[in-house]
């Protein structure tokens, strides 16, 4: 982190902003010699509190982003610890089970990770519980903790989605790079776990070739706008998808080299506004 | 990047006294580790380099045109390993292996052309094709092939996830962002095909994965790529 560009940056925005901080210059003081001892991980909210120091506040959109993140992390984090906790749901002595709890676990983390970071910026961290949930959708997912399939499939739902919903936020955090960084470094790890569902999907599939839950040829990327899932309820997670245009350039032809639609779509996931991801998981909100 | 300037970086070159004790080898399996990379901010050059270069190597450029080049770079060695592995498949490559590796080469020549052909419509020099080493991998040789290919996925994913703060253009940080998540999901199912269920082994306590600066992520990619690249020029923060 260059505080000093970050500073100048500011600057610009607030030109009195040397004045503030060098009003506050046992603040700064305090951030310096606490910066030196802290790890790189933490360096989010050591920069949330100078922030928040030199003005008072972190800028309200970006602990709006933050509360956003934290409540997808909660809506995945109590799925999975309901799912993982559920006798009879993933298949005893199967390499499921240690692959859902580390998810299980990852989820619980970015919980943790962003209610300190919105605390420590001087903001209000959302708190939900299992009771804020409906994880069937109002009906439409009844059985997704006695059929496995089917939690496998709002598994996959709820990772994508995630992926995407962060992608769209990134843009909202450009004026905190140690945000954006760590909200970076959440949302490849959400697409590292929508991979492995979508490979455990695969396998299940393989095994239960008759289930209508699983439709077409399930790759750990998402292919056009397939959800792979045989219920239409999802299918709002995945549209855009098949985008194969990305910033004027036509991925199918660029460089004179021919490439499927459903490559071109692959090689590119997509942004979902933060409306588009409240629409989309509004039904498993109390 | 002027001679003076060139001149001026001469810690890069104890740096680069240091690096070459790491044999190509040793340094791979060091990559390997992840998180335990650390490699000095400067460590860019290294021994083995293309001798009718000039001095300084290939410059990455400034803003974000520097950032596009060096994404550039890194889907240009990307590509020209799938393009590799699917040449001459391992014996053992099984029907779904071959259509994943397939799909992943494909994306890679996505990204690499895309980058390209972005450099050229912001009306700058897209970055010249680098000469690549693969002469450490055994194509024919299964756990050969997934080992790099997890550590050019891990690498990837590490190298986009620290550059997004050094992106101006907002474009170009949700094109970024687009892109590391299909590289994740390679990482992840790389991963998983050399121990399944390894897929976010990557993670820090905090359940994130790493970001890494250009300088060493080039640092790591350096034994693969014989054109000298010279990053000096990109955006720090």
């Amino acid at each position: 982190m260059n505080l000093q560009n970050i500073i100048s940056d500011i600057e610009q925005q607030d030109p009195e902003v040397f004045e503030k901080l060098n009003g506050r210059r046992k603040a700064m003081k305090d951030f310096s010699s606490f910066a030196g001892k802290i790890a790189l991980a933490s360096l989010p909210f050591a920069f949330g509190s100078m922030f928040k120091k030199a003005y008072g506040q972190t800028p309200t959109d970006i602990i709006g982003v933050l509360n956003f993140a934290l409540t997808l992390e909660y809506l995945e984090s109590e799925f999975y610890k309901k799912g993982v906790g559920t006798t009879n749901l993933i298949p005893a002595g199967t390499p499921a089970v240690a692959a859902l709890t580390k998810i299980r676990d990852d989820e619980n983390a970015h919980v943790a990770f962003l209610r300190t970071a919105i605390t420590a910026s001087g903001g209000t961290p959302v708190t939900l519980t299992e009771a804020s949930f409906d994880f069937t959708a109002g009906g439409a997912f009844g059985t997704v903790f006695s059929d496995y399939d089917l939690f496998l499939a709002v598994a996959q739902t709820f990772e994508d989605t995630g992926v995407r919903a962060y992608k769209g936020q990134a843009g909202n955090l450009m004026s905190n790079n140690d945000v954006l960084t760590a909200a970076l470094n959440i949302h490849s790890v959400e697409a590292r776990h929508a991979s492995h569902v979508r490979y455990m999907r695969r396998a299940r599939q393989a095994a239960n070739p008759g289930n209508g839950l699983y439709v077409g040829d399930i790759r750990p990327w998402i292919t056009l706008n397939s959800s792979n899932i045989g219920s239409p309820a999802v299918q709002a997670s995945y549209n855009g998808e098949e985008a194969t245009t990305q910033a004027g350039v036509n991925i199918r032809t660029v460089g004179g080299i021919n490439i499927s639609a459903e490559a071109a779509s692959g090689a590119f996931d997509e942004i979902l506004t933060k409306d588009q991801v409240l629409a989309i998981v509004d039904p498993f909100i109390v | 990047m002027s001679i003076k300037q060139l001149s001026e970086s001469g810690n890069e070159a104890m740096t680069e006294r240091a690096l070459s004790a790491l044999s190509r080898r040793k340094f791979l399996s060091y990559v390997g580790m992840g998180s335990a990379l650390v490699v000095g901010a400067s460590a860019l050059a290294s021994c083995d380099k293309d001798d009718d270069a000039p001095s300084g190597g290939v410059n990455l450029g400034s803003g974000d045109v520097g950032i596009l080049n060096y994404a550039y770079a890194l889907e240009q060695l990307e590509a020209a390993f799938y393009t590799r592995v699917m040449m001459s498949p391992f014996s053992t490559m099984t029907p779904t292996e071959t259509a994943f590796l397939t799909d992943i080469r494909d994306h890679e020549i996505a990204h690499r052309n895309f980058f390209k052909a972005a450099i050229s419509a912001a009306g700058a020099t897209p970055l010249q094709d680098l000469e690549v080493d693969f002469s450490t991998i055994n194509f024919a040789d299964r756990t050969s092939v997934l080992g790099t290919a997890k550590v050019f996925e891990d690498l990837g994913v590490m190298a986009y996830n620290g550059a997004g703060k050094l992106i101006t253009n907002p474009v170009y940080l949700v094109i970024a962002g687009q892109i590391v998540s299909v590289e994740a999901r390679h990482a992840a199912l790389i991963a998983d095909l050399i121990s399944n269920g390894t897929f976010s082994n990557t993670t820090d306590v905090n359940g994130l994965d790493t970001a890494m600066t250009p300088a060493q992520v080039l640092a790591a990619a350096d034994p693969f790529i014989v054109t000298k690249i010279n990053a000096s020029n990109l955006p720090t923060s």
